[in-house]
């Protein structure tokens, strides 16, 4: 059972366009959305949850168009974005009790948990609030109606490492028993090197590759060469640096020759985001 | 059962399990009908994704190393010493075949590698 079933969104606005963004959540795994900044992720996630207008495409959770089925299928999703911005003056008592009447589901000890956890204070005022623990409130409103999908945007950035830890494990408590599903998106890449189930990388409004995790790296390989190999490759790499020892370059698995004498090495995450941004760069 | 993962290691991590459970049942350390915890429970426990698990148990399967009866969980197989020598030498092959890649393209001889390897053994 699909999760989260995306096909084929088109959106274009005067200067970027979403184009053909199509991928697939297995229900009871964690996904991770990777991409530059402005490469189309939050217009994504917006799709996803129906807070803009899309051109053409389809978004099905948990086997239901969201624009059919929004009202019903918000009960079934928590969302969080980095920032609140509204009723900064209320304390998160009162804005809570605002929130909570739109769940039907809403569960007061999982959300007191929450707190606890993250250390909030229920009489403090959104607008005294860091960084870091509004995006900490906003996780425990969304994590305290049962949701069986959670679309996060950017969780964990502006959190300390320690946080950052704590949410990924709280994540994974959350998969254990295959109900919930997670999609987030970062450019936090080490986040994602230890839970993430499945990448999707977006560049340029386009999705690059949606795969499991391992077969996303290895799908990869980073050259290492003197600059008498770079002519050797250079047209099928996806784009090179240069220095005075050689050549550093990345390259999709299949198009490299392992009996080559070029030194290859499986990229992490963060190495791919930035050959691939450089790619970008180099039609400019 | 001991496990260990290192995030700096070269090694992919479904690769670290799979060898290091597999030496421990090759040793004995996991005694056949021992069951392996839940994939999804060990995949928070150890904090790694939960298709890294199943990609492990995957191979130790394929391997003949567990058996999964499906609504129980994953369990050591049964082996006979004959069998365990072969399962043995096979994984122990799998590593030679990369190192002597590696010792070629030093252009080392087979007798120079045997008196390398006896001076550290």
């Amino acid at each position: 059972m699909l999760a989260l079933d995306i096909r084929n969104l088109n959106k274009a606005y005067p200067n970027f366009q979403l184009q053909n963004v199509s991928f697939q959540l297995e229900k009871g795994y964690i996904m991770g959305f990777i991409g530059a900044n402005g490469a189309g992720k939050t217009t994504t996630i917006k799709s996803i949850l129906n807070m803009l207008h899309i051109d053409s495409g389809e978004v099905l959770i948990l086997g239901k168009n969201i624009a059919e089925h929004e009202i019903e299928l918000k009960q079934e999703i928590g969302y969080a974005f980095g920032d609140i911005d509204f009723y900064t003056r209320s304390k998160i008592k009162t804005l809570t009790d605002v929130i909570k009447k739109f769940y039907k589901n809403w569960n007061d000890e999982t959300y007191y948990n929450y707190l606890r956890r993250f250390k909030l204070d229920e009489n403090k005022k959104i607008a005294e609030l860091s960084t870091g623990m509004k995006v900490k409130y906003n996780l425990a409103l969304a994590l305290s109606h049962g949701a069986k999908l959670l679309v996060l945007d950017e969780p964990t950035s502006g959190l300390d490492p320690v946080a950052r830890d704590n949410l990924l494990e709280i994540f994974q408590e959350l998969v254990v028993d295959g109900e919930v599903s997670i999609l987030f998106s970062t450019h936090i890449t080490s986040d994602l090197e230890k839970c993430a189930d499945y990448i999707t990388f977006i560049v340029n409004g386009q999705i690059v590759k949606s795969s499991e995790k391992e077969e996303f790296i290895e799908s990869y390989r980073l050259l290492n060469g003197k600059e008498s190999q770079l002519e050797q490759v250079k047209d099928q790499l996806i784009s090179y640096k240069k220095n005075s020892f050689g050549f550093t370059g990345l390259i999709h698995s299949k198009d490299f020759d392992p009996s080559s004498e070029i030194n290859a090495a499986i990229p992490s995450l963060e190495e791919i985001m930035i050959y691939f941004s450089k790619k970008e760069d180099s039609y400019v | 059962m001991n496990v260990a993962i290192s995030n700096s290691s070269d090694k992919p991590i479904y690769q670290q399990l799979f060898e290091q459970i597999s030496a421990q049942i090759l040793k004995g350390e996991l005694e056949s009908g021992y069951c392996l915890p839940p994939i999804r429970q060990a995949a928070q426990e150890l904090r790694v994704s939960i298709i890294t698990v199943k990609k492990a148990w995957e191979e130790l399967e394929r391997c003949g190393l567990i058996n999964t009866v499906t609504g129980k969980g994953c369990f050591v197989a049964e082996f006979s010493p004959d069998e365990i020598l072969q399962i043995r030498n096979e994984t122990v092959l799998k590593q030679m075949v990369s190192d002597a890649s590696y010792y070629k393209s030093f252009g080392l001889s087979i007798e120079e590698v045997v008196e390398l390897l006896k001076k550290i053994y």
